[in-house]
């Protein structure tokens, strides 16, 4: 019992740690049409920024900021450089464009940096655990990144439903047209969103440092993940994007956690290993196809 | 004769002519190692035209391509297995080194794996398709890494083929010449594809589903129909890919891979019979050299990438078209009344319809 709650805290925290990035690239999807490769790479950037900044300085508030401001200038320079130029253009190209971004980036942190993964410490004041349930122990940076990110979640909430940028955020979504012939500057809102989506693939960056390794390609792996929430959530629905990653962490983890050992009652040890983890990967894209065999559009999609 | 000149099917055939040639020269120029480098090209080329049918062709956008082009690999590779240990592939197929048994199960695997994964997938469409084909992909992926049994992570060495009606596969220059006598066969098919109404269907397709649907055509069978075709070239190329490096492993359905392949069909000109070849021409040449140049060949090869992508539209070919004065194809075809070029109306379509 202690165990499964365990795993489901897990489950929890990495599915926040999608949505930092789901909400982005949901948003950047919905209201601009444009498919961006490269925010795993925002994310890596600013996993990178933070982890350098606290080796150097050893301050954990530094490291966040460094991590925010350099994943948000970054994502600032992709959108005037590049993306303003592929609004227009179809998938394919926005596809192609922002692979070459990723193969740009990904190079740039191993010319910088190095091939060997940085770690990070957990910051000294949130090293401990914090019991949960009796028996149940969980170290409170990990509690701590599920606050924030259920925090942040609110936030938009908030901002979207609640505030002028998100009656033009929500407008944008379903009726492009319509707001910029209303006379908004959607180039300026355009640059808006895609900063805050970099800001918070940013600090999702910054949070999974300590706890995975620091490396070139770490964007990538989340990536294709996230691309699997947001179209599970809906594309342009920041509800979805919430719930399909809480999903898909949650399906993810409990899969990593139990297929192996399930496995291991019918088959040889280190076999079932392999086979499960393997198994256990496939899980999320089976749950992705499954959905959109059922509902081709995401479960809340957000032009219905 | 000058309108011989404009048909690309003629220089299609210039072009394989001379690239028969490579064996014979590189040796004399002193580099015999460019037969290896051809056959990667011709390899790649095949796959990337087959991608093209889709793309090129029908407008579908599947980022998952490399799948078909791995399991293509992996029937060569689990048949060498079984063949080695003499115990039967599922308990009833037997194993097998030679290449005109493997071929046609490669060829049929990927055709079988299209068929599913495109009957499944092709019930969505713009991104949703994108992201589906990639999660199927994906899928295959991460099984064959997990296949113990055929490797896993590091793959199955495949050894000792037999020759193929008296030619021996381990020659270089006979390997790059059945390579290229299959590509000259894939092209002669595609172009036949491109005159028949099948093609001009799928042509439709890309132009405006809706207008097909709306003079009674039923889109989808054509569309699935392509996209096996179109796995199974992938798989062919795989399966010539493994016999080239003798070695299979789940790095060809890698998603960088399927990305790779898209790259190449826009390097060369979407639209155009030779494009996806002489995409993949640029883009094994180009890290080829990049990669001779300096480790981080990566740094260089993305940008250039994204500016091939900003101001080349059209790709090579596209370009070679404007300096010979004449729009490429894609550009030339007039979109009829009420229909917006599909740049930017694809997501609205995505969002209306």
């Amino acid at each position: 019992m202690g165990l499964l709650l365990e795993q489901l805290l897990n489950g929890v925290q990495l599915g926040v740690t999608l949505f930092l990035l789901a909400a982005g690239l949901t948003l950047v999807f919905g209201i601009m049409g444009v498919i961006n490769l490269a925010h795993g790479s925002l994310y890596m950037i600013g996993a990178y920024a933070a982890a350098v900044t606290a080796a150097a300085t050893g301050s954990a508030l530094l490291a966040l900021l460094a991590g925010l401001a350099a994943a948000g200038v970054t994502g600032m320079a992709i959108e005037f450089l590049v993306l303003r130029r592929l609004y227009a253009r179809d998938h394919l190209d926005q596809v192609l464009a922002t692979f070459g971004l990723i193969l740009f980036f990904n190079e740039a942190m191993v010319l910088l940096f190095g091939r060997q993964p940085l770690f990070v410490n957990v910051p000294e004041a949130l090293r401990g655990t914090l019991r949960v349930l009796p028996g149940v122990d969980y170290p409170v940076f990990r509690l701590l990144i599920i606050a924030l990110g259920l925090l942040v979640a609110l936030g938009l909430y908030i901002l979207i439903q609640r505030t002028r940028i998100g009656m033009l955020v929500r407008a944008g979504a379903t009726h492009r047209e319509m707001v910029r012939a209303l006379g908004v500057d959607v180039r300026m809102l355009y640059t808006l969103i895609f900063g805050l989506g970099a800001l918070l693939a940013g600090l999702a960056g910054v949070m999974a440092g300590p706890i995975l390794s620091v490396q070139p390609q770490m964007g990538e792996q989340i990536l294709i993940t996230t691309f699997v929430v947001v179209v599970i959530g809906g594309i342009g629905s920041v509800r979805g994007a919430l719930f399909g990653a809480v999903l898909v962490g949650v399906v993810d983890t409990l899969l990593r956690a139990y297929v192996p050992g399930l496995l291991r009652q019918v088959m040889e040890g280190s076999e079932a290993d392999a086979l499960g983890a393997g198994l256990a990967s496939m899980g999320v894209y089976l749950l992705m196809a499954l959905v959109l065999l059922v509902k081709p559009r995401g479960l809340f999609p957000a032009h219905a | 004769m000058r309108r011989a000149w404009r048909d690309e099917r003629l220089w299609a055939v210039l072009l394989l002519a001379l690239a028969a040639l490579v064996p014979v020269v590189a040796p004399m120029l002193g580099s015999p190692a460019t037969v290896g480098l051809a056959t990667r090209i011709v390899i790649y080329g095949l796959a990337a035209s087959s991608l093209h049918l889709i793309l090129g062709g029908a407008g579908l956008v599947s980022f998952g391509h490399a799948a078909f082009f791995g399991l293509g690999g992996y029937a060569v590779g689990i048949l060498y297995a079984h063949h080695v240990s003499g115990e039967p592939f599922l308990g009833f197929i037997p194993g097998s080194n030679d290449l005109l048994v493997t071929m046609p199960a490669a060829i049929l695997a990927g055709g079988i794996g299209a068929a599913i994964i495109g009957a499944l997938s092709l019930r969505t469409a713009g991104v949703q398709f994108i992201m589906i084909t990639l999660a199927f992909a994906q899928m295959l992926y991460f099984l064959f890494v997990s296949l113990k049994a055929y490797g896993g992570d590091d793959g199955l060495a495949i050894r000792r083929v037999v020759p193929v009606l008296g030619m021996n596969l381990r020659d270089p220059a006979t390997l790059y010449w059945i390579c290229l006598g299959l590509l000259a066969l894939w092209l002669f098919l595609m172009d036949r594809i491109r005159r028949s109404r099948f093609g001009r269907i799928l042509a439709g397709v890309r132009q405006g589903e809706r207008r097909m649907a709306a003079i009674g055509v039923r889109t989808y069978p054509y569309k699935l129909a392509a996209f096996t075709i179109a796995g199974m070239g992938a798989a062919m190329a795989g399966a010539l890919m493994v016999n080239y490096l003798r070695f299979v492993s789940p790095d060809m359905m890698h998603w960088t891979k399927s990305g790779e392949l898209m790259v190449m069909v826009i390097l060369g000109g979407l639209g155009t019979l030779l494009g996806p070849v002489v995409g993949a021409a640029a883009l094994v040449s180009l890290e080829y050299t990049l990669s001779g140049l300096t480790e981080h060949w990566q740094f260089v090869l993305g940008p250039i990438l994204l500016l091939v992508v900003l101001f080349a539209r059209g790709g090579i070919l596209g370009g070679l078209r404007r300096l010979a004065g004449r729009p490429a194809e894609h550009e030339a075809q007039p979109l009829p009344p009420g229909e917006l070029p599909s740049g930017g109306t694809a997501p609205e379509r995505a969002a209306h319809g």
